[in-house]
């Protein structure tokens, strides 16, 4: 019996939008980000609420085993996953060794605020991360997050050092981070990587959102299509994710 | 026959010419059903006539007087192999004669609906004649082929089986499938898990999202049970091939536990197998009518041709109202549960099937060695007149549990029913954007002992009714009333099922978005 513990958001187990296939997610609670365009405020704070609980390795162990013949596999998402990544290690590490979970894909989905070391640990038993991109331009990205994105860049780096980053994920803030000129240079940063990652284009929306990004306009499909059919143009995959 | 009866004759036969919504064909089909049913039924017992005029038994409204099996699988394969006499065809050499024989050949197939419920395997049957082809001659000849099995054949329950094993056919069908829309053929994917590609599962989910076909059946259980010679057809129905059903008789398990007395513990015992012996009564006495009086085996050209012989044939043993039955018996006993959420209502429903299935082994009935002498057991899945009692041994509609908490419910009574049983599984409609996800819930469940996987997609122009497809745009002609438009005689059962059964009201199972969920709320 392992004593690791995770403060926990939520658990799905069932979901489509979280990598690829039908995949059993762990929301950790707690984000090194303050995001204005979060639909998920509440799972920020790092301390436990009356919405969050402690889980065991064992407890979600036992929840994946359950779910595992309908899985491709597992994503642990947040918050912010690797806040807590000695307990997604130590889970990843036992699905790998269960007969039930064994074939079952772990995946990280991140907002990229991550030290390279933490990158290092994981990567013997994760098979790839998601990774948020708010902005390429610092300010935007401060404007967005209230943090720089000089971690974010070097996540995505090393990821594809490492040969883990499974793919970005730009959310679109109309009149914010869509510009032409803005997807334009983003698209040219990931195509210097080694091994150029998919890109999923989300749109923001205001539902679950906090006041204040309230004031930011909703994307529309059109705007996702758009800033498709730019980064597309660019020779990157990228398609939208619809929801 | 008495003036009274006459004049109650006149009135029904004048109705059917009159029904400015039916088109020609279909009034003639109902006029032929109308002729039959002058004809006194095949004689029974009081109680099983008592039971059937209550309907806690049912002969599907087949007709008085049996003259025709009610599904027939004709061996397609041997017909193309050796050519017909009654048909004046020898046999085809290539893809067109192929196509040419076939659809002269389902012309000429008997059934209760007056169209054929079983087109064949539709890929081994024409993959040979395909090699000289093209991919593009390929798919504009199938096409072609496929939109006359719609014209000529405008009945949801003529039915396509595809699969296990991969190939250029089945890619083709599939993708005529998506582009056509149409609900004729229904269609099936057999799928083996070591033989069918994860890609062609897929490729059928692709088809699933664009026009809520085809469903899938796990191919090894059913060669378990009926051996490699079986076709699915109709509604989901099971049956040899070369052979078929004699007929389909029904219980209302609903209606049989409102006659119960006593504890639930005593239901099967006393009521359950009461109910059963009247249900076999009635089966046995229209099967030994299409055998011994109409002779149906004796005349047939498929019989004389080798393409269906009796030995071959079954019959099938069809329960409605599972849900129904278990919640009655549970409040009799003053402990209230809900099939498909309490796990002590569960427990009484699989008892509950597995009785069943043991009573429906141990009646012998004539003219079914093709099962050991018995019928065999079918989760039937409605009739457009039910009101108030859910399909065969589903989950009713609108209070489907989460997602696998529903399959793992209904995955227990799957090996009870080797002629057939149905889940409809709706899914939110964001999984089109992931269709790896309704391959790996296909294959999960399928992994639980499911026998048929069924999947659609919220919101969608093509409703699954019982088993059978029907367009929204078609349902609608047909409660408007609007004069012969609409093709499809299903349609107009699709209606009466639609209204009835709540259908749209199955709940969709969210596989999340991320806009809907809010996080840590549950």
């Amino acid at each position: 019996m392992s004593s690791t513990r995770a403060l926990v958001a939520d658990a799905i187990p069932a979901s489509c939008v979280d990598g690829p296939g039908n995949r059993y997610v762990l929301f950790l609670q707690g984000c090194s980000f303050d995001c204005l365009a979060c639909h998920n405020p509440q799972t920020i704070c790092t301390r436990s609420t009356p919405s969050t609980r402690w889980a065991s390795i064992e407890q979600i162990l036992h929840e994946v085993v359950a779910a595992a013949p309908f899985l491709s596999g597992v994503t642990v998402s947040g918050g912010e996953a690797t806040l807590q990544w000695r307990f997604v290690l130590e889970l990843f590490e036992r699905l790998r060794e269960h007969d039930a979970t064994r074939r079952l894909s772990r995946l990280v989905d991140s907002n990229g605020d991550a030290d390279p070391a933490v990158w290092d640990a994981l990567t013997p038993a994760m098979e790839g991360a998601m990774i948020d991109l708010k902005a390429l331009d610092a300010e935007v990205h401060r404007f967005l997050t209230a943090r720089g994105n000089e971690r974010v860049l070097a996540s995505l780096r090393h990821l594809d050092e490492l040969d883990r980053l499974t793919e970005v994920r730009l959310l679109v803030v109309p009149g914010v981070n869509d510009s032409a000129d803005q997807l334009a240079r983003t698209a040219e940063w990931l195509l210097h990587l080694h091994t150029v990652p998919p890109v999923k284009v989300l749109a923001f929306r205001h539902a679950g959102t906090r006041g204040v990004a309230r004031r930011l306009r909703e994307a529309t499909d059109d705007d996702v299509e758009r800033a498709v059919a730019t980064l597309a143009a660019t020779g990157l995959v990228a398609q939208s994710c619809s929801s | 026959m008495t003036p009274d009866d006459r004049e109650q004759i006149g009135r029904g036969v004048r109705a059917i010419v009159d029904d400015p919504t039916l088109t020609y064909r279909q009034r003639v089909q109902a006029l032929a059903i109308a002729a039959e049913n002058v004809l006194d039924s095949p004689k029974v017992s009081p109680e099983c006539a008592a039971a059937l005029e209550e309907r806690v038994i049912c002969d599907m409204y087949e007709g008085a007087a049996p003259y025709r099996p009610r599904y027939t699988l004709p061996d397609y394969d041997l017909a193309l192999r050796q050519g017909s006499r009654f048909l004046e065809l020898d046999p085809p050499r290539t893809f067109d004669d192929a196509t040419t024989f076939l659809l002269a050949m389902y012309a000429n197939v008997p059934s209760i609906t007056g169209y054929p419920v079983w087109f064949g395997d539709l890929d081994r049957l024409l993959e040979p004649f395909a090699a000289d082809l093209d991919d593009d001659e390929l798919h504009q000849r199938l096409r072609r082929f496929w939109v006359l099995l719609d014209r000529l054949f405008p009945d949801a329950f003529a039915h396509a089986n595809l699969g296990p094993a991969d190939g250029r056919v089945v890619r083709a069908a599939l993708a005529v499938h998506r582009e056509v829309r149409q609900v004729v053929p229904n269609l099936t994917l057999r799928v083996d898990p070591a033989i069918t590609p994860d890609d062609l599962v897929l490729d059928a989910m692709r088809t699933v999202a664009a026009v809520a076909q085809p469903h899938l059946v796990n191919h090894p259980l059913l060669v378990r049970d009926l051996g490699e010679r079986y076709g699915v057809v109709s509604c989901y129905n099971s049956l040899p091939v070369a052979g078929g059903a004699h007929t389909l008789v029904r219980l209302n398990l609903a209606a049989a536990a409102r006659h119960h007395t006593g504890p639930a513990a005593r239901f099967t015992a006393d009521t359950l197998a009461w109910y059963v012996e009247l249900a076999a009564e009635l089966m046995e006495a229209r099967i030994r009518h299409l055998v011994d009086d109409a002779g149906f085996f004796d005349h047939s050209w498929l019989v004389r041709e080798g393409l269906l012989s009796l030995d071959r044939f079954t019959a099938m043993f069809g329960v409605v109202g599972l849900a129904e039955c278990v919640g009655h018996l549970l409040d009799l006993d003053g402990r209230p549960g809900r099939y498909g959420h309490d796990d002590h209502a569960d427990e009484l429903a699989h008892e509950i099937v597995r009785s069943l299935s043991m009573m429906v082994e141990d009646r012998p009935m004539p003219y079914c060695e093709a099962t050991d002498g018995h019928a065999l057991l079918h989760s039937q899945a409605g009739l457009e007149s039910d009101v108030g009692v859910t399909a065969g041994t589903r989950i009713p509609v609108g209070s489907e549990p989460p997602l696998y908490r529903h399959l793992q419910t209904v995955a227990p009574n799957h090996a009870f029913f080797p002629s057939g049983v149905s889940d409809i599984v709706r899914l939110d409609d964001t999984v089109a954007h992931n269709l790896q996800a309704a391959v790996d819930i296909a294959k999960g469940s399928m992994s639980l002992g499911m026998r048929d996987v069924t999947f659609e997609l919220a919101g969608g122009e093509f409703v699954r009714i019982t088993g059978y497809l029907a367009r929204r745009s078609d349902i609608a002609q047909v409660i408007d009333g609007e004069p012969d438009t609409v093709r499809h005689s299903s349609s107009t059962l699709a209606a009466g099922s639609f209204v009835h059964a709540h259908l749209d009201d199955r709940t969709a199972q969210r596989v999340r978005s991320h806009e809907l969920d809010a996080g840590a709320r549950r």
